[in-house]
């Protein structure tokens, strides 16, 4: 049975990145929570992918094709990534503020989105707003460059506020008007992209936020029961303010990080299922002003994370890029990365492309009979192939314990390697009893190989395996 | 109820993004069509008339002719009270008949419910798509959702077949216990079990097939492909569904081009759905209804049009009376409801009459409460 110390750390690594294989968890188990925590809240501290080896390999991650391509690069540095939180985050808040490759006028800009994700996704929540606002990707997106003074397109203006910031409501109340929806959208009148430039002859530029004076509404509005000549940045200064934004941002975290939640529409209806820790997330997103850095180091160092071991359904990208890191594929690009991010899009989640702005359900939602058969199947295949260095470095440390192991004993191993999973015991008899029906259980030879593989591929295939 | 042999069948096409009611039954001889669309209207000489007042986008050829042929149930200003301009919302609505509280249940999950009360068969509803949508998710009503249907079914990469026998029977065994615990879990395990068995039938529908209908290869027309594979496998399936992907329809910007791409493609394979069930005998028992969450504004925004109310839908098949039902909304400036078109038909009227008369199922149960039926069913 695995050490508590080492369960804990496991499951701070499944929800603060995307897992780790045995000897990582070790070391950083010998490191220490709070330290690991500190080091995840502070990516600045740990290299940063090299680009170049990414562009040798694919140029095309670079110079910009299709989605797959971005999909590809995304998800190889989700694998590779020394700053895994970092990434998280940035998988976070595509999750949340969403952008989508179906309405992309040129994909680079969705790049450049998720570096702002990556950089300042634990900073302040404000100034995250402020940047969205600015974001050419999400200026198209959402048409608000198709939104002019005296002719509003309201796409943004409602988004931003039912999707991106307060909710439709909380408590039982709204948490803003019809009305407010309008004042919004006529404030930010006038933010808008520079033209795109041509494809040919030269390729794509990227397309510039500019604020056209001249096509802004200056007139007065009433946004949120204050009445003034608001700007954009008004807008969202005001918002940032509301007890709403701070329910927003703290559900979604917990959402996130913690356990499953009911969907984003529900809430102005559905309280939340621990609104301690909820509160306490409010609580610091107003002491730290917005910063999203501070209420994870809150979340991370809490009695209700550390209790919440195995209470989320783990999403397609973490399925994917943690079985890769188990098992110690595509440390470096190679062919065969395509196949590898469509499985994704096959789970469920077509990275860069979510199927509405409100961005994937998540929690039991990932799952339905399709996408149970992708997960399992693609998870098994690859616990299933020895020759991957992951598989074979847990088979070397099972052949380790000695020259014969019993069937308790390769669950139990089999189960630590996984990240120290728990299974219930009628799941634990059964796997038992899979290890005893071939007889004994010798270490030495490739038949024992054969043994390990067989057994982690029936443990990824058990319901326990779905959650995180 | 419709007298048929075999037994109903409903498949759905649901049009994510909010369909442009305007510029797909286009009201081009009213004056006021032309004052509100400056930028996004169909030229009148383009549209394909049905009468005087109205027609089809030019895109639509397919899905005229058989309008034409009398296979098409147009059903004008379909909607709802006080409707919802967000995209989730109205389309929840949709999928579950709740306008007041956010339901988790569908409609058509309440159907598969009483269609096969006993669950004797995993297949009596199957989706084609990524991902359930919620008018087929009920709690405890098992649903097969086929990402791709040639490659369906359960730990298929373990190549040996005695190993993979073992691996499946470890998988029943530790699923199966976890049934009747309650919450997530339960419906994991339900989830498992019911694609094991699925997957074993469905695998053989593709195999049996063959047609001379040459569908497109957008996502639409592939997976009403399926939908025609899965029925003529016989698997005793009675609703199948499948969405448009990618909120497509949420023309906001750029819907000239964007719009008719999209009608070309869907209504090129509406008709090829409904001449491969011909060819193969099977149009009969089939009637699919074509959906979307809701019109947009009367008005455009000079590219594009935004969020409204009153939505067009479609309702095709052999055992349809094809015509026009509803009325077509008033576009009089009085007449709207903040700027949108108003809706006259619930669409749980039109879900009560393909339930009922159909389906022969009581509809009350399922749309909670009672709604005026249509008469386009034979």
């Amino acid at each position: 049975m695995a050490d508590k110390d080492f369960a804990l750390m496991a499951h701070l690594m499944r929800r603060a990145g995307f897992g780790a294989p045995y000897d990582e968890l070790e070391a950083r188990t010998a490191k220490g929570y709070e330290a690991t925590v500190e080091e995840l809240l502070h990516p600045e501290t740990q290299p940063e992918l090299e680009r170049d080896i990414m562009m040798r390999y694919k140029t095309e991650w670079v110079s910009q094709a299709g989605l797959e391509g971005q999909q590809e690069e995304w998800t190889y540095r989700m694998i590779n990534t020394k700053r895994p939180l970092e990434e998280k985050m940035a998988l976070f808040w595509h999750g949340v503020l969403c952008t989508g490759h179906a309405k992309c006028e040129y994909p680079k800009q969705q790049q450049m989105e998720f570096d702002m994700f990556r950089f300042q996704g634990l900073g302040s929540f404000r100034e995250l707003l402020q940047g969205l606002a600015r974001d050419p990707a999400m200026v198209f997106y959402l048409d608000n460059c198709m939104s002019h003074k005296g002719a509003i397109n309201e796409n943004w203006g409602r988004e931003l506020l039912e999707l991106f910031s307060l909710g439709v409501g909380m408590d039982g109340k709204e948490n803003y008007s019809e009305d407010d929806v309008k004042a919004a959208a006529r404030a930010f009148t006038g933010w808008t992209v520079t033209s795109a430039i041509p494809r040919y002859p030269y390729g794509r530029y990227e397309t510039r936020f500019i604020f056209d004076p001249n096509d802004h509404d200056n007139d007065e509005k009433t946004f949120q029961g204050e009445t003034g000549n608001f700007n954009g940045q008004d807008i969202i200064d005001i918002i940032v303010k509301q007890p709403g934004a701070a329910r927003f941002v703290a559900r979604h975290l917990y959402n996130f990080f913690v356990a499953d939640e009911p969907q984003v529409p529900a809430w102005k209806d559905t309280p939340p299922q621990d609104p301690e820790a909820i509160k306490m997330l409010e609580d610091e997103y107003f002491r730290s002003d917005y910063n999203i850095g501070s209420m994870l180091r809150v979340l991370f160092n809490s009695d209700f994370f550390k209790n919440s071991r195995f209470t989320k359904v783990k999403s397609p990208a973490e399925t994917v890029v943690g079985t890769m890191r188990l098992v110690g594929d595509f440390t470096t690009p190679k062919p065969g990365m395509n196949a590898l991010t469509l499985t994704i899009r096959y789970m469920g989640q077509d990275l860069l492309n979510p199927p509405t702005v409100e961005g994937w359900h998540t929690g039991k939602e990932w799952i339905d009979s399709g996408t149970l058969v992708e997960r399992i199947n693609f998870t098994a295949d690859q616990v299933g192939n020895t020759s991957l260095p992951g598989v074979q470095a847990i088979i070397n440390r099972l052949r380790a314990q000695g020259s014969t192991l019993s069937a308790e004993a390769l669950v139990e191993g089999c189960l630590d390697n996984l990240g120290a999973y728990d299974i219930t015991d009628e799941t634990r008899s059964q796997l038992v009893e899979l290890a005893k029906s071939e007889g004994e259980i010798k270490t030495s030879g490739p038949e024992f190989d054969q043994r390990v593989a067989q057994m982690l591929q029936s443990m990824v295939a058990t319901t326990e395996y779905i959650f995180a | 109820m419709t007298v048929t042999k075999k037994d109903p069948v409903l498949a759905v096409l649901q049009l994510s993004g909010g369909n442009d009611a305007m510029n797909t039954i286009v009201p081009y001889t009213d004056g006021n069509y032309v004052d509100n669309r400056p930028f996004v209207r169909i030229p009148s000489e383009s549209v394909l008339p049905i009468n005087d007042k109205i027609g089809f986008n030019p895109a639509m050829g397919p899905l005229k002719k058989l309008y034409d042929e009398g296979k098409v149930a147009i059903i004008q200003g379909v909607g709802y009270p006080q409707p919802s301009r967000s995209h989730f919302r109205s389309m929840d609505i949709w999928h579950t008949c709740e306008p007041d509280k956010v339901g988790d249940e569908g409609w058509l999950g309440r159907a598969v419910r009483d269609l096969d009360p006993n669950k004797e068969n995993v297949l009596t509803a199957v989706n084609f798509g990524r991902g359930l949508p919620r008018a087929l998710a009920a709690p405890g009503v098992p649903v097969a959702s086929v990402g791709n249907l040639e490659t369906y079914g359960v730990l298929t990469g373990i190549d040996d077949e005695d190993q993979r026998l073992k691996a499946l029977d470890v998988f029943s065994r530790v699923y199966s216990p976890m049934i009747g615990r309650g919450g997530v879990a339960d419906y994991l395990a339900q989830t498992g079990l019911d694609a094991l068995k699925g997957a074993d039938i469905l695998s053989t529908a593709a195999e049996s097939y063959s047609s001379t209908v040459e569908y497109g290869g957008d996502t639409v027309g592939q997976y009403l492909r399926n939908m025609v594979q899965t029925h003529l496998a016989g698997f005793g399936t009675r609703l199948l569904y499948t969405t448009a992907p990618y909120n497509s329809f949420d023309t906001h910007a750029g819907e000239m081009a964007n719009h008719s791409r999209l009608w070309t493609e869907t209504s090129r394979a509406i008709a090829d759905f409904y001449d491969d069930l011909k060819e193969h005998d099977a149009s009969d028992n089939v009637v699919l209804l074509v959906f979307t969450e809701f019109g947009r504004r009367v008005h455009d925004n000079g590219s594009g049009t935004d969020h409204g109310s009153g939505g067009i839908a479609f309702v095709v098949g052999d055992a349809v009376k094809g015509g026009l039902y509803g009325e077509y909304p008033s576009l009089d400036q009085d007449k709207l409801l903040e700027g949108d078109l108003h809706f006259n038909n619930d669409f749980r009227g039109l879900y009560s009459t393909l339930l009922e008369q159909w389906m022969g199922l009581d509809a009350k149960p399922i749309v909670n409460g009672s709604f005026e039926q249509m008469a386009f069913l034979g």
